[in-house]
């Protein structure tokens, strides 16, 4: 009962501040759309028979849900931390476990909500297909956990919220906007191409535009057990500091 | 340091600021771990046992600490369900008559006065009825009603059953409430016994006698200790000395504080 009160918790404190943390950012990734979808229609090569705007919908879709789920988890730990209601949950009965899992739950919830809006929204004005529903679904709560994840592990080391901003701006968002989801890496030169793939977010655009297209840049099962051994790295690293009490507990 | 609170006690710990009582508090309540030694409530270790040693502890934090996306009740119902207490408003109400929070029970968390936030700090503690509860503090920048109401709810919680452990820097609320006391200094115990014996031991009796005298002058004469003043009055009475008035002065807990942590 403890988990799943702490992911209620969590649930419902990006719900009751929604325009916030849902609305703006379904608002930010539309207009993403209309504008490259605009002035990059016809001009780029991605998947035969594909339009840009078709293709470009399932990256910002993908976008939203991992930069929502890593907001998500890393602004509400490093808030409690600061504000010092973080008390209340280490002054209760919750296994460090219990900890980690409620977090990135809610954090993967608030993922699929965005990218959810985003979805419904670009539907109206853009013709989408959706060919392996399974595969997407799985590529945004695995990206959406492993990115939640990453958010936590961002907020336990992290004692300001500028700590956060830096983590965010200069890894989350280079790393998400050079993963593939205004491009396919097939119109990359060679070096840039292999580069790519030392990325784990491409794996995550990559698999979960292969939910609409049936057609992807990697073999969507490989790109799933990339993205499944970076979440199990992640979720270790933050376990390990959850259980040893880094920068919680003193 | 070594201490033991017996069960069912209301037990004071005093010392000066930098003593160690939130060090200790922390430690007890998992939120600090210590270089050595180890630390039980109710024979469940809190590193080993964490989760039953924290169901049987609640502790009122001394920060004025709170979530500002939640109501005073919804604040109550999520602190039950961390202790995994289901349909607890039964409680949480009786709480909230307590510690006069019922007219703030769907007032966001933000909008209270630092007393009022202080008194949800008290009821976050109980919420899960532990039969431990530590309050660091209780009482700072509360006021005087709150702090009454506060007292009799809490006696009354002591008389149920509930060890109840104090810090606080109001020392007439340790004597008031408090059957046994340990002073800190240093991180270490300087002093350990019930109040009165502290009391006792430590502050010795003064004793302010008004003197008037055949010419009709007036003295204050101050006295240590009961022994003396049958023997002083008699001595007074010898010299004709009339007494026309005799105030006692009794030893209080700010003494024996002083005479402890100035040593």
């Amino acid at each position: 009962m403890s988990f799943w009160t702490l992911f209620t918790k969590e649930l419902l404190r990006f719900v009751k501040v929604s325009v916030q943390t849902v609305a703006a950012p379904v608002l930010t990734s539309l207009l993403y759309l209309v504008i490259f979808g605009q002035v990059l229609e016809g001009r780029l090569q991605v998947f035969d028979g594909v339009r840009y705007s078709s293709f470009l919908v399932p990256g910002l879709v993908m976008m939203s849900v991992l930069q929502n789920a890593f907001a998500n988890s890393s602004s509400s730990l490093i808030q409690s931390k600061i504000t010092g209601n973080i008390v209340f949950i280490l002054l209760a009965p919750i296994s460090y476990a219990e900890f980690f899992w409620a977090y990135v739950a809610a954090a993967v919830a608030r993922g699929l909500a965005v990218g959810a809006g985003v979805l419904a929204c670009s539907a109206g004005f853009v013709e989408l297909r959706l060919e392996a529903p399974l595969w997407a679904l799985a590529f945004a709560v695995l990206g959406g956990a492993l990115l939640g994840a990453l958010g936590l592990l961002a907020g336990i080391v992290s004692e300001k919220i500028d700590q956060i901003a830096a983590f965010q701006n200069f890894v989350i968002l280079p790393l998400t906007m050079l993963s593939g989801v205004f491009y396919s890496i097939r119109s990359l030169p060679g070096f840039w191409r292999e580069l790519s793939h030392a990325n784990p977010f491409f794996y995550m655009i990559d698999g979960f535009r292969y939910g609409f297209f049936a057609a992807s840049d990697i073999a969507p099962g490989l790109s799933l057990a990339i993205v499944a051994g970076a979440f199990a790295a992640v979720a270790w690293v933050c376990l390990s500091l959850l259980k040893s009490g880094y920068k919680l507990r003193w | 340091m070594s201490l033991a609170v017996e069960p069912g006690e209301f037990f004071g710990l005093l010392g000066p600021n930098g003593a160690g009582k939130t060090t200790l508090i922390n430690v007890i309540a998992g939120l600090a771990r210590p270089d050595a030694g180890s630390a039980s409530v109710m024979g469940a270790d809190v590193a080993t046992d964490y989760r039953r040693a924290r169901r049987m502890l609640g502790v009122v934090p001394q920060e004025l600490v709170f979530d500002p996306f939640f109501t005073v009740r919804e604040t109550l119902r999520i602190q039950s369900g961390y202790f995994g207490v289901r349909g607890n408003d039964a409680w949480i109400d009786e709480v909230m008559r307590h510690l006069d929070l019922t007219a703030k029970a769907d007032a966001n968390m933000r909008s209270l006065s630092g007393g009022m936030k202080r008194r949800v700090l008290v009821a976050q503690a109980l919420v899960h009825k532990p039969p431990v509860i530590v309050l660091d503090e209780p009482t700072a920048g509360v006021d005087v009603e709150l702090r009454q109401g506060l007292w009799e709810f809490v006696r009354r919680l002591n008389r149920d059953g509930h060890t109840i452990v104090l810090t606080t820097h109001y020392l007439e609320e340790a004597e008031m409430n408090c059957s046994r006391i340990a002073v800190l200094k240093a991180g270490r115990v300087v002093a350990l016994d019930s109040t009165r014996n502290l009391l006792a031991a430590f502050s010795g009796s003064r004793i302010a006698a008004r003197v008037v005298a055949r010419d009709g002058s007036q003295h204050l004469l101050q006295i240590e200790g009961y022994a003396q003043l049958e023997r002083e009055l008699a001595r007074l009475r010898s010299r004709g000395v009339e007494i026309a008035d005799l105030e006692i002065e009794r030893p209080d807990l700010e003494d024996v504080f002083l005479r402890l942590t100035s040593e």
